[in-house]
């Protein structure tokens, strides 16, 4: 071991330059080493006075010694930006090692130069980068074929006047499958960054670099892979030929290789009509999925994520293997959480009783987040399984008697949903809810459990009593347990006037009088002239029908699933949002049309899309089919001179990086996955059933579990 | 694809910064990551994204190794690559912690430098790698020739091997590595049992040897190679593996095997890299031999004793021995003192941990041992009923495997034609073994 821990640490700018220009003997230049070490480190100890040295360090890359000559250009790469004229003085250098006999020092100087983000260094790679592309080394083919790329990051304008995006794309016929997979994977990433760009795979180049998958790289054969998504099959046998053939990428040990397989495949099952095929292939995804979940955690957890999606698409795959998600008591918490939405998803009226054991087994944990995600999960199976929603409420009373305050309060809360889902069945459960008063606490709660006495004022006995202890507190409550408590007075006088006439005059007034909340305001106005007015009409307003309430509200749009699907295996999918939610700046995929298209994306659990998607299909299909005009046969970049999105932004500064789109502890808003707001808009508990949308407990991204 | 890479130790000190694209810059990104992540222990999700900034991380030892992307990247490839990262630091240090790193900054950025470029990972393979990346310096004058040998190496179909590997003898070891994971409810029923298996091999051979590796996998001796394991079709296969092959969930392999072959005729064909590398990973739940039988009887007894009956058993034959065997029962957690008394081995009271510890050093097959405990509890001020979590158990047993798995053979073909001898080990370990009561 080499020892060189002593040269981390902080070093002056003058001692270090004293050091580099000392004179003295200095066999093969053991000292210059420790010095620009020394440099190094102190390059990443957030410390830029280094640059300093600029003039120093350019000296010492003269030294033919490869080592020197590696940390002199990792000091340029950091630094040339920051002193670009001094820069330029290390110009001839590279430009003289691209020349070099040996093809390591050649990839080298190129490597370096591209990386260098000054109009000098970007202007001199064009020339000697167009022999390097075809160059007799295939490290240095492959080398250069992502300096395109590179280049096309400092200046695409530049890149645009030259022919390079041409040479690249010749690289695609070259023998060596490395340089093959690097220059399309630098295809992919110019075309990623240019909406104008159009990238199309024919039959017979899908079918080639499918032929040189087996000898690429693990990471070649990933690029590959998704280049295949640029793939539009023109019929069906082609795309099912295409399927068969890189299946057995399922079985590589590395999982990017196997989860952009998965997205491959999923994505030629849209131009497969023949439904044995395509459940054939679902019984192939399901065991590598499984798989990986022997993985490191963070790859288990990104699996569990894309089963969540895969799931929605395509429910056949791991229809039968509800136990391999069980926890394990030592998993992290978000592999816990996505496996408990997992078991969600999978339960069924057959396992129910097996998943039942399993969440009653969870709702003890120690950690709270999950625990509450467990009881809810309970709740929502009595919602979503009819037939076993005895059983579930079974289990949720079981688990009030433990008492332990947040259970109980979550429980109340999908206790409350379960009595919008079926009315008049569970109601002998009430007096059990109401031993519990005292332990709510969060408003979430509390709302629930006055939405639940209000609604069955006429039942509870002593429903006057528990409420006016409630309205004790009414002034300091926030509004979400304010509007709950307005309308459950309310809806107690409707039912039993004499028991509420002292209580309704006392809650208008404060809710009218005595309040800054504009909503609380006009919904006790409202409530007050319905009352003074028309009383039948009132009852029938406050006490009228609700509509139904579901468990599938967590589903994705089909439009958004099928955008997700397209990109499984990457970070939206953690995320299971939009990508353009989190990625401002991906660019939109959707599925091509082609005569092979099979265009039945409603699975069940679905209602028919909204009409509106309907006309955004059809306009995106007109798109599409302008589009097919321009097919090319050879892979072949098409660029539509579009000047107004060629600003050169040659040295502008990064995006604003600074706004806190999607951290995953702020899920809190617009989350597509919060059930669907159902509550009639005069029923006034009702912030209840969209269930908070900001509560607190949403740690974790994307939850699906929300209710 | 990944715009930099970020090294931190646990204080959060930044120890390796290296960026690979213009859309990272600065050292505000680690101030980022070291305020958002490493301060702050509400985070429970390895993937931060912040802007249209992520961070994606992965903790190894007392270090942090972070891959920033913008944009929607390959998440599986950013992991995967950390990963590889990891095993590559280990295999030139021997050991990737703060002290490794700290040890070889210069060496970790020339590392990173060749890995990835524009960050898009390239030729990983470690024995490759070591050819011109070196901890004893670079060797900077080499021959031209040797340089070129060096890229065809990087950039060719057989990037895992040198073609120059010479031995005096050709050895080839292969251990199978099971890890057995069993979930038990209290009742004594079987929750949830699977084994995930390794099969690691350290191969000595020269030259290019083709190698031909045969299990007792189901699909492969019956010959109906074609159709693939699916579902679970019932009493079928029990009979099968009854008649002494095993049902393989799935397998993934190292990229040296040759995976079409695999595919079309189950046949398991590579050309291996040289040294130790992991030829196969498996899955299989059909059938699974538990080595160890739990009973455990815990009652609580008013607020102040626990009383526990845990009795042990092992499944496997007599001739066999299992090592280390380490039973850990949990304890509530206002535990005051605990006795406990066993008919083997040594068991202690781990206050920090809340468990009992027990350890047989030495577990013969067929044999049964018995611990029994009472615990002594102090009263306490909260309600909070004791949480159960699952007694669990580690061990290692040696030539026993829980699937059922076998080596049936191994050959080596070399144009030299020269005979090896090949050793195979088995081994079954506790993966996560818990059983609830």
């Amino acid at each position: 071991m080499s020892g060189d821990s002593k040269y981390f640490a902080r070093g002056k700018v003058a001692e270090l330059r004293a050091e580099l220009n000392n004179d003295r003997k200095d066999k093969n230049h053991a000292r210059k080493k420790i010095t620009l070490k020394k440099i190094v480190a102190n390059m990443t100890m957030s410390n830029n006075d280094m640059a300093a040295l600029f003039p120093d360090v350019i000296q010492c890359m003269q030294i033919q010694v490869l080592e020197i000559k590696k940390m002199c250009f990792l000091f340029l790469v950091n630094y040339a930006r920051m002193k670009p004229d001094m820069a330029q003085n290390a110009l001839p250098t590279l430009i003289a090692d691209m020349d070099d006999p040996n093809p390591l020092v050649r990839a080298l100087a190129l490597r370096t130069l591209s990386y260098i983000h000054v109009r000098e260094f970007v202007e001199a790679t064009v020339q000697p980068l167009r022999h390097l592309l075809r160059d007799s080394d295939p490290y240095v083919r492959k080398t250069a074929a992502f300096t395109v790329a590179k280049l096309y990051d400092h200046d695409r304008v530049l890149v645009e006047k030259s022919d390079l995006v041409e040479v690249l794309n010749s690289l695609l016929k070259d023998d060596n499958p490395t340089v093959v997979a690097n220059a399309l994977a630098a295809l992919m990433d110019i075309w990623e960054r240019n909406e104008n760009i159009k990238l199309t795979i024919d039959r017979a180049n899908a079918s080639k670099f499918v032929q040189i998958l087996p000898d690429c790289s693990e990471w070649g054969q990933t690029y590959i892979l998704e280049a295949l998504m640029q793939y539009v099959p023109q019929d069906q046998t082609e795309s099912l030929v295409m399927a068969e053939r890189i299946s057995p990428r399922l079985q590589h040990s590395n999982s990017s290789v196997v989860l952009t397989c998965i997205r491959v495949i999923l994505y030629l099952m849209n131009y497969i009509g023949d439904a044995k095929e395509i459940s054939n292939l679902c019984r192939k995804l399901s065991p590598p999925l499984v798989t990986l979940l022997a993985k490191g955690p963070e790859v288990q957890y990104l699996a569990l994520r894309n089963a969540l999606l895969i799931l929605q698409r395509r429910p056949e795959v791991l229809r039968n293997d509800i136990r391999v998600f069980f926890c394990k008591y030592n998993d992290p918490i978000y592999v816990k959480v996505t496996k408990l939405e997992l078991i969600f998803m999978l339960a069924t009226e057959q396992n129910i009783e097996e998943v039942l054991t399993e969440l009653r087994e969870y709702a003890t944990e120690i950690d709270v987040h999950f625990v509450r995600k467990s009881v809810r999960a309970i709740g929502k199976l009595a919602i979503k399984i009819e037939p076993a929603a005895r059983q579930c409420i079974n289990t949720l009373l079981d688990l009030v008697s433990t008492k332990v305050s947040y259970i109980v309060q979550e429980a109340t809360v999908v206790i409350r949903n379960i009595f919008r889902k079926y009315p008049n069945q569970y109601e002998s459960i009430i007096s059990t809810l109401c031993e519990h008063l005292d332990s709510l606490d969060e408003p979430e709660a509390k709302a629930a459990m006055i939405w639940v006495i209000g609604q069955y004022a006429d039942r509870i006995e002593n429903s006057d009593v528990l409420l006016e202890d409630f309205l004790y507190t009414f002034a300091d409550e926030p509004v979400e347990v304010q509007l709950a408590l307005l309308t459950a007075t309310v809806k107690l006088f409707i039912q039993r006037p004499t028991k509420g006439q002292d209580l309704v005059p006392k809650v208008l007034k404060w809710a009218t009088e005595e309040t800054d909340n504009p909503d609380l305001r006009d919904r006790g106005y409202m409530y007050w002239r319905l009352l003074s007015t028309d009383p039948a009409t009132a009852k029938h307003v406050v006490m009228g029908e609700k509509p139904p309430i579901t468990a599938e509200a967590e589903k994705l749009d089909p439009l958004t699933l099928e955008e997700m699907c397209l990109n499984v295996g990457t970070l939206a999918t953690v995320y299971l949002k939009p990508v353009q939610q989190v990625f401002r700046t991906a660019r939109p995929k959707r599925l091509q049309d082609s005569p092979a298209l099979v265009r039945e994306r409603i699975v069940d659990g679905f209602g028919l899309p909204s009409p509106q998607i309907m006309v955004q299909q059809q306009q995106q299909q007109q798109a599409q089919q302008q589009q097919q005009f321009m097919m090319q046969h050879q892979i072949h970049m098409q660029q539509q001179q579009d000047l107004g999105s060629q600003i050169d932004d040659y040295f502008a500064g990064v995006g604003s990086g600074t706004t806190v789109t999607a951290n995953a502890g702020q899920f809190a808003t617009t989350n597509p996955f919060a059930m669907v707001p159902v509550g009639t808009p005069m029923d006034g508990g009702e912030g209840g059933y969209v269930v908070n949308q900001n509560a607190p407990q949403q740690l974790v991204g994307g939850d699906l579990l929300l209710l | 694809m990944l715009s930099g890479i970020l090294l931190f130790n646990q204080k959060g000190e930044n120890l390796i910064f290296r960026q690979f694209r213009n859309d990272c810059r600065g050292h505000r990104l680690s101030d980022v990551f070291r305020i958002q992540v490493i301060s702050n222990a509400q985070v429970r999700s390895p993937i931060l994204t912040l802007g249209s900034t992520t961070f994606s991380h992965v903790k190894h030892e007392n270090i942090y190794i972070v891959g920033v992307t913008k944009s929607n990247a390959n998440a599986a490839l950013v992991f995967e690559f950390l990963y590889r990262l990891i095993a590559l630091g280990k295999s030139y240090f021997g050991k990737f912690d703060e002290e490794a790193v700290k040890n070889n900054f210069v060496l970790i950025y020339e590392l990173l430098d060749e890995i990835l470029d524009f960050g898009y990972p390239q030729n990983t393979e470690t024995d490759t790698l070591k050819m011109y990346i070196t901890t004893e310096g670079v060797k900077s004058e080499r021959a031209i020739e040797d340089s070129s040998r060096i890229t065809m190496q990087a950039t060719g179909a057989l990037s895992w091997r040198r073609a120059d590997v010479k031995y005096r003898r050709n050895e080839a070891f292969v251990d199978v590595i099971e890890d057995v994971n069993l979930l038990m409810s209290a009742q004594g029923t079987v929750l949830r049992a699977d084994v995930n298996g390794q099969i690691v091999m350290r191969a000595y051979l020269s030259g290019v040897p083709e190698c031909k590796f045969g299990l007792n996998d189901r699909l492969l001796l019956d010959g109906d190679g074609l159709t693939r394991p699916s579902g679970n079709k019932g009493g079928q296969k029990a009979t099968r593996a009854a008649a002494g092959s095993v049902t393989l969930e799935d397998c993934q392999f190292h990229q040296c095997v040759k995976l079409g072959k695999f595919d079309t005729d189950r046949i398991i064909n590579f050309v291996p890299p040289d040294g130790e590398f992991e030829l196969m990973r498996y899955r299989a739940t059909e059938n699974v031999n538990l080595p160890f039988r739990v009973h455990a009887i815990v009652n609580e007894i008013g607020k102040t004793k626990v009383e526990y009956q845990v009795a042990i058993r092992a499944n496997y034959g007599a001739k066999l021995f299992a090592t280390n065997v380490i039973i850990r029962i949990p304890t509530p957690l206002n535990t005051a003192n605990i006795s406990t008394r066993t008919s083997q081995g040594k068991a202690k009271y781990e206050p920090s941990e809340n468990y009992i510890v027990w350890k047989i050093a030495r577990f013969t097959g067929q044999s049964e041992y018995v611990l029994s405990a009472d615990a002594t509890l102090t009263s306490m001020t909260n309600q909070k009923a004791w949480s159960r979590p699952p007694l669990n158990l580690s061990f290692s047993l040696l030539m026993f495997t829980s699937s059922g798995l076998l080596v049936r053979y191994l050959k080596v073909f070399e144009k030299s034609n020269y005979s090896s001898v090949k050793w195979v080990r088995y081994m079954t370990r506790a993966g996560s073994y818990e059983i609830r009561f």
